[in-house]
């Protein structure tokens, strides 16, 4: 068992060899932190305690993913040294955490560290100190802002862009009809607001006759569902979590609405929103997807889904192989190794980030068919696109095209 | 107009809510003269303690008798062992405690039960919402309870002595203890109370809110509200304030203020009953003797 996973060690790194690009030496004044001629040391934060703890399986499998790569010879001979902290989802914890892994461990950069208001926490920090902070776990659109903050670079579709491609939807589908749109009062929310105010433009007051907002603390919506009732929109936009997205689908078919109602896919979870709100009540409703679901039947022989199963039974065999945290985390490491391969022999954090930012178009696995990731200088989104899903009767089916915001 | 009246009607249900906790708020503070902030995650923990029972098979209103006898039991023991101690400790030392106990019920729910929010049965059938969607079969049933446990908590204080020396022993420990009261175990029994009350509420708030270990964080703010509004002394008072305050922010977040300052409109609710009118529109002031 072992000697072969020494020799299929030995067969990969042969062939990355030959497909490496001719040795890159660093650029004059170059920051070299965190990478030996044995080791590259990356750093990550992620909730294993508290709140979002359910989103520790992220840490856990990216840590599977590099003890694979490590398995099969690591990355230009150097083996990856992994360094998984926990914040709790508390932003005060985080700045703690990046500032033990950037000042003490000496990482040569973060990656995937997860949450919205946990990053904002570090944001400005580890643009000041100017270390990679790559392909962050939180779809908030301002990872994006190249100019202000070169050195932080997103991942998935941004709330924003998920906006966009609704709007465009829309637009297409019921060219004429009012809409009402419902989102939390905070950063999160407000890019469902944006993102549909860039596709509307100044039209935007025009169609959405009734907007309206909630705080996270509020005990229900109910008011909220019956203002827009009342106000005669035939669409409705919800940004919300799966908690207030499960009384808006609930209250809206107690009282016979029934907009064409598309809903953020923060709460495209069955258990969470589905389950809860009552399955009956959701049919029609309309999210948006970017992963395969590891459940849909049919992706079952798809080669990635085959990949990823084998890694999940060998690396992480009492991992739950229909959490969608791990076909997230898969997808992303695999953006993440593709990109320090990419590097070929110069890790200074100059060129890691621009590595990061020069990915050309590539199929990730475990993104949709035909969607790709990629990024520019000027482009610090790496995946644009997303494929609609409508509820019926037990499950979400996808429909349509992929839509590129 | 039928907008208005949808927003009143809605209102009411969602205030509801508010009043069965502030009823569990009034109930400790007559037993006690404190606010006890954990009310709101002892019922949610209560609430988790029933649904387990459900899960495990036991038919609802079993869950729901066991469940009050378990938070009977549990207040009783908290206060025995965590607030007699403190009882000659001053005010703040006891609010601490219960922002430490707040984090704690937090904490262990979602370290037992995980953060995954879930659905509660309702014990008054799924079936078609009344008076045109606008009232749920479970809001109905749950005002009706409201009001039940309304008028037990009345006459229980009103027409039992056990409750006149609750409140004797909150009101006036010192000459109750000479007149034979035994003011250790009315606090106690106050706190049980208070407990099996909030476990009440938890049970009848989870099927609308959804449970999950952060479910009445929002709710008693406005239950805090609703509390003081209609008078913290009063167990009238806070339902009345209660299903006021529903209704208040729901015209105000419809019709006045927009949903931005829902949330403003409660707290500056809190402020000005506390200016002008501290005793709330139901309650009676409290005088201390010096």
């Amino acid at each position: 068992m072992k000697r072969r996973t020494v020799l299929a060690g030995l067969g990969l790194a042969g062939v990355g060899g030959l497909a490496a690009p001719a040795i890159i030496r660093p650029a004059m004044g170059a920051t070299v932190v965190g990478v030996t001629k044995t080791e590259i040391k990356i750093g990550h934060i992620v909730p294993y305690s508290g709140n979002a703890s359910s989103y520790g399986v992220g840490g856990r499998s990216h840590s599977a993913f590099f003890k694979r790569v490590n398995d099969m010879g690591g990355v230009a001979g150097r083996k990856i040294n992994f360094i998984s902290l926990d914040d709790g989802y508390n932003p005060a914890k985080t700045v703690e955490q990046a500032r033990r892994l950037v000042e003490q461990e000496q990482v040569a950069f973060l990656f995937n560290p997860l949450g919205t208001p946990t990053n904002t926490a570090i944001h400005r920090y580890m643009n000041q100190r100017k270390v990679p902070h790559l392909f962050l776990a939180t779809s908030a659109d301002k990872w994006g802002d190249y100019k202000a903050f070169p050195w932080t670079i997103g991942y998935a579709p941004s709330y924003r862009t998920e906006a966009q491609i609704y709007g465009k939807y829309i637009k297409q589908q019921r060219p004429n009809a009012k809409a009402a749109l419902i989102y939390q009062n905070d950063d999160f929310g407000k890019d469902y607001l944006h993102g549909l105010q860039d596709v509307y433009g100044k039209d935007f007051d025009k169609t959405f006759i009734k907007v309206v907002t909630y705080e996270a603390s509020d005990a229900t919506v109910d008011s909220q569902v019956v203002t827009m009732k009342d106000s005669g929109a035939e669409v409705l936009v919800t940004g919300a979590i799966p908690k207030f997205s499960a009384q808006v689908i609930r209250k809206a078919f107690d009282i016979g609405w029934k907009p064409l109602h598309i809903m953020s896919n923060v709460s495209a979870s069955i258990a969470s929103t589905i389950t809860p709100a009552g399955p009956e009540k959701a049919e029609g409703v309309i999210t948006s997807q970017y992963l395969k679901d590891p459940t849909d039947p049919d992706f079952k022989d798809a080669p990635d889904m085959k990949e990823w199963r084998e890694f999940m039974a060998k690396y992480l065999p009492d991992g739950d192989t229909t959490d969608a945290n791990y076909v997230y985390a898969y997808s992303v490491a695999t953006l993440m190794h593709i990109v320090l391969k990419q590097c070929g022999e110069d890790f200074s954090r100059e060129n890691i980030m621009k590595q990061a930012s020069n990915v050309k178009k590539v199929a990730l696995p475990l993104l949709l068919p035909n969607m790709t990731a990629a990024t520019t200088p000027t482009d610090f989104r790496p995946l644009k696109q997303l494929q609609l899903a409508r509820w019926k009767k037990d499950t979400w089916e996808r429909f349509g095209d992929i839509i590129g915001a | 107009m039928e907008g208005v009246l949808h927003q009143i009607i809605s209102g009411i249900a969602t205030g509801s809510i508010y009043a069965s906790i502030s009823l569990a708020l009034v109930m400790i503070f007559l037993a006690t003269h404190q606010i006890n902030f954990a009310q709101g995650e002892m019922a949610m923990f209560s609430t988790y303690v029933a649904l387990t029972l459900i899960q495990a098979g036991v038919p609802y209103w079993g869950a729901f008798v066991l469940t009050l006898v378990f938070s009977f039991i549990a207040g009783m023991v908290l206060q025995r062992t965590l607030l007699e101690p403190l009882a000659r400790a001053p005010v703040l030392a006891s609010v601490g405690a219960f922002l430490g106990l707040l984090l704690i019920f937090n904490n262990i729910a979602g370290w037992i039960f995980t953060y995954t929010l879930q659905p509660f049965p309702t014990p008054f059938g799924a079936g078609a919402p009344i008076l045109g969607g606008m009232l749920s079969r479970h809001e109905l049933g749950s005002t009706a309870v409201t009001l039940v446990v309304l008028t037990a908590v009345w006459a229980f204080f009103r027409f039992t002595r056990l409750g006149l020396a609750l409140r004797g022993a909150a009101y006036n420990p010192v000459s109750s203890r000479l007149v034979g009261i035994p003011v250790a175990r009315m606090l106690s029994l106050g706190w049980g109370l208070a407990a099996a009350i909030g476990a009440i509420a938890g049970m009848m708030v989870a099927p609308i809110v959804f449970l999950d270990p952060n479910m009445m964080a929002g709710v008693l703010l406005y239950a805090f509200a609703g509390a003081l509004l209609g008078g913290i002394t009063s167990p009238l008072g806070a339902v009345v304030g209660g299903v006021l305050m529903g209704v208040i922010e729901n015209i105000a977040g419809a019709y006045i203020v927009g949903t931005e300052l829902k949330l403003t409109t409660a707290l500056v609710i809190i402020v000005v009953v506390l200016v002008f009118k501290p005793s709330g529109l139901f309650g009676k002031t409290l005088a201390n003797r010096v």
